[in-house]
This record gives C-alpha cells, structure tokens and sequence, in this order.
C-alpha cells in the first residue's frame, strides 16, 4: 500500500543510462536543471522537453511508472501556479473583486508548471537509473577536492547512502507495522484530521523504535567490521569512464549550446 | 463456518521488470477448530498466503471466502473479518506502542468498538492464556524480555477473541526454551478455546508435535496437505525442496532398514519411543 511512492526510487532494467558512470548522471542532471532556470522563452522549453523525451525513451523506464510518482508533487505545483497566476503584476486580463489575472501572469505561471514538471522528471530520471550506491560514489568523486579545504567528504557521502539504503527499509517496515495494526483493527483512513493523527500513534512509535533499533545493528556491524572512515580507503569497483561516458558529456555540451543559441537566436 | 480459498494466485510488482509470482493456484480450506501447520522453505510464499487470510492482501486472481461470503466483494466487513481471523505477523513484538501491556492488549478489542468493561475483560482474559501474569500490567512493554514481548503481541492479537487464529513463525528468534513455552501455550489455547489455529513454520519438528494437518509450501504452490504422518513419509521429496521430516523419523526409518519391527509413522518422540520400546522388546522374547 505504502509502495505507490516512486519519487526517488531505483527501477531495475538494462539500458544506455543505466549503464552510464555515475558521475556523468549526476553532472548532466545538474546541467539540466541549470539549464531549464537559464532558458526563460517556450522554444527552449520545447528543445529541454524534448531532450528529456529521449533520455526516458533510452532509459527503458516506463512512462506510466515515472508519472505514479509526479502526484505526489503535483499538489506543490499548482500552488506555484496559481500563485504566479494571481500575483505577477503585467496587463490584466481577468479581474476577480480584488484579484487580477495578467497576462505576464498566464506566461509566468505556464512557465513555472513547464519548469517544475521537467525539473522533476528530469530529477527522478537520474535516481531511477542510478542505485543510491552509485549515485553516493559519484557524488564523493565529484566533491573529492573539497578534501583540501577539511570537508568531510566520505562522511557526508556515506550518511547520504546509508540514509538511502534506509528509505526502502523504513517503508517496508512501514508497511509491515501498518498491516499488524490493521490486523489489531486500527483505521488508518477514516476520521477527521484529528482522529488520523491520533490513529498514526500506533505506527509512529514502533517505527521510531525499529529505527532505532537498525541504527544500533548497523553502528555496531559498521564497528565490528573495524570501520574508520575514508582515510585510505579503496573501492571494491571504483568508477572509471568509458566511451559511452565521454560520448554523453558531448551529447550533454551540444545540448547545452543548442539550447543556448536557439535563446541568443530568438531575441535577435 | 470455514475460510475459503479457491485458485489464489498472487503477484508482488505486476507492473514491473521485477513481478514475481508468490501464490499460483492455491486451493485451501480452514475449517473449524482445526490445528493446522503450514510449513515451506524461506519464500515459498506463507506470508503472502496469510496476508490473504484476513483481507490484508487481494488476491491477484481467485476467490478468497469466509463462510462462503467472499470478502472481496463490494461493501463487505472487513474490519469484522479481521476480528475473526487473527492474524499474528513474524516478530510480533515489534508492534509495541502503548505505555504499558495493559493497554497494548486492549488495542484490539478497542478498536472493535466494544464496552471499556468488556475489552478489559477481553485483555485479562488473553493475557491469562499466554500465561503473563497481573504484575506485568503495568510495566512498559519495551522493558520485557523477548519472549514476554512475544507473549504480550500474542495476547493482543487474541484479546480480539478471533475464531481462527494464524500465527507467522511465532518461535522466530526465541531460545528453545522460549520456542516450547510459545508452542506449548498455543496447543494449551487451542485445546481450551476449540478455535482453529494455523500455525507457519519452516521447522517440521515445531510443527509435528501439536498439529493434526500439515500443508506444505513450495514455490507459490502446495505440494502436500494431509495429516502429519502422511506427509512425512515423503521424506525424499520433502528434502528437495528444502525441507527435512523430523529427526525421529529418520531415525525409524533407519531402524525399519535394519529390521527392527517399529511403526514408521510415528512423528512425536513420545510416539518413537514407545514404537521403538515395543520393538526391542519383541527381538528380546
């Protein structure tokens, strides 16, 4: 029931992206994010939502599995919207007593639903190619010279995978919990908001219990195993490029200039 | 009054890359005051199969019904069903959450809308059958020992007064001396409140001492379902699927091979021993 969250969540298959270095996932997912705030016209829009069209088809991830996931965010962006909507001072168009619609405001609105859909399919592409392992060495590879300046580096990459191990573990024993409450007759849908707070306290307080319980084991499994941090440390497969990795940061650089000669090309 | 189940399939992920089919054309019926062991290896698909039994899980395909009423028809109670089939989830003790094991078994009945007199009733009566006594009542349940927690999930389970009660791998992780104090109590339960119990284990030795059927597991499928001599007469094809006949029953078939005239049936050490008695004692005349 709980398994519906697809938002960040890894999607098993065979495919060019997921093969690719996590490294370059990660740079060409923060390149487009990047690029989506630099463009401002709808043909860019059109070029960014077509690059990413590709991306999902060469991911082999379904189109329907992706979208499971937006619904949770969609309630986030019509509040950005209607907000854009109401306030974006311009020529109005609609007038409701004291609010106005302008039509800055339709362009702005229109534009921030575009930017937020792509920044978020855009986003959950890379999580659902990437094992959350990958993606924390890559990201530790990328931050590497950070290490010069007494950034913890490895620490910080290793909270972040163990906090994303945990997510797919914390929802299990979610799930576990909630159906031996359900089994004991508790009600986790019916009631006001009150009621439904009041009816989470038999699934909070073991969950926290189990949490706590994992970190323990994990702490002391961590020790016995005499971790000590990064100092030193060697990888059991360390990333290295390979051709198909130069050929998307390529890909990633055309785009890039594609997108912004079109936006030098139509305000000329 | 019997629960139901008809050509249950059940796939977990059907819209994935990682669908796995865990129940395929399950036919089973659990009637009244019968003690059942459902025993199969790690993933033959027991926990998916109880889940089915209170209406936790639909099934992908199949009809699951309780007195001949299917409960995944529209409209159908199945907050009641579940009051009716308990269900006692692996580790049960991790659903703790109340201040202390007095309230903690109340839970249930609470939820089933009853008089604070008669869940009161409800949860001293539950506590008195697994056995822990007035004093813990107002101790937190997180303080006990594992195997009083243990005791304590179970009473809640059973406070809802359910007629058939289904208990996953109930001596998971106990010492075996806490795995008989559980297995001793729930045949005591059983022969006291005449309910039907379903008990899952991977352990044929857990199982063969209480129960009078055994349905075994295999792969989504049910390989056996018969009493518990019958079933272990199939020690060969019981140990490819992972599974072993209880120690006694080698040991009988071990000594039929060199003659001894013993009863290969037996499944019980009380049964082996005096099958065996009554053999030696024969080649000795």
């Amino acid at each position: 029931m709980i398994r519906e969250i697809t938002l960040g969540q890894y999607y098993q298959t065979q495919s060019v992206l997921h093969g690719l270095d996590s490294r370059v996932k990660l740079v060409g997912t923060l390149t487009y994010i990047l690029s989506l705030f630099v463009v401002n016209n709808f043909l860019g829009y059109l070029l960014a939502a077509v690059f990413l069209a590709i991306c999902i088809l060469l991911s082999h991830v379904p189109f329907r599995y992706m979208i499971k996931g937006m619904k949770a965010v969609l309630f986030l962006m019509l509040f950005a919207a209607t907000l854009n909507l109401f306030l974006t001072p311009g020529e109005a168009v609609v007038r409701i007593w004291k609010l106005q619609i302008t039509d800055a405001g339709i362009a702005m609105a229109a534009k921030m639903a575009i930017r937020l859909t792509l920044l978020i399919i855009g986003s959950s592409l890379m999580t659902l190619t990437t094992t959350p392992n990958h993606l924390t060495d890559g990201l530790e590879s990328l931050l590497g010279p950070f290490k010069k300046w007494k950034v913890p580096v490895h620490e910080v990459a290793m909270m972040m995978s163990i906090a994303l191990r945990f997510i797919p573990i914390l929802l299990e024993e979610t799930d576990k919990i909630m159906k031996a409450q359900i089994a004991r007759g508790a009600d986790f849908d019916s009631g006001n908001l009150l009621q439904k707070a009041k009816a989470m306290v038999p699934l909070l307080v073991p969950l926290f219990v189990a949490a706590f319980r994992r970190a323990n084991d994990l702490a002391l499994a961590m020790e016995a195993r005499c971790y000590r941090g990064g100092e030193g440390r060697t990888k059991m497969k360390p990333l290295v490029y390979h051709t198909n990795d130069y050929l998307a940061y390529a890909v990633l650089a055309i785009y890039l200039t594609v997108l912004i000669v079109a936006g030098r090309i139509l305000q000329l | 009054m019997a629960l139901q189940l008809e050509h249950v399939s059940y796939i977990y992920g059907a819209d994935t890359t990682l669908s796995v089919r865990a129940l395929d054309d399950i036919c089973l019926t659990i009637p009244d005051g019968q003690f059942i062991g459902l025993i199969g290896h790690t993933g033959s698909g027991k926990s998916t199969l109880v889940q089915h039994l209170n209406g936790l899980i639909a099934p992908t395909a199949g009809v699951v019904s309780y007195n001949g009423r299917n409960i995944w028809e529209k409209g159908y109670p199945r907050k009641e069903l579940r009051s009716q089939v308990g269900l006692v989830f692996q580790y049960p003790e991790h659903q703790l959450f109340e201040v202390d094991v007095f309230s903690d078994v109340c839970f249930g009945p609470k939820n089933l809308g009853l008089p604070e007199a008669e869940v009161h009733a409800r949860a001293q009566r539950a506590l008195e059958l697994v056995g822990i006594s007035e004093e813990y009542y107002k101790q937190s349940p997180f303080e006990l020992s594992g195997g009083q927690k243990r005791r304590v999930a179970i009473a809640g389970v059973l406070a809802m007064q359910p007629k058939i009660l289904v208990l996953d791998e109930p001596t998971a992780g106990l010492d075996p001396r806490g795995r008989d104090e559980i297995l001793g109590q729930i045949a005591l339960l059983k022969k006291e409140t005449r309910i039907s119990v379903v008990l899952v284990s991977h352990s044929m030795e857990d199982v063969a001492n209480y129960v009078e059927r055994i349905v075994v597991m295999n792969q989504g499928r049910i390989l056996y379902d018969d009493a518990p001599a019958a079933v272990f007469s199939h020690v060969k094809e019981l140990e490819e699927v992972g599974l072993a006949a209880p120690q006694v029953t080698y040991i009988l078939h071990r000594l039929a091979q060199e003659g001894f005239d013993v009863d290969g049936r037996a499944t019980t050490i009380t049964e082996a021993r005096d099958t065996i008695l009554r053999a030696v004692r024969k080649k000795q005349v």
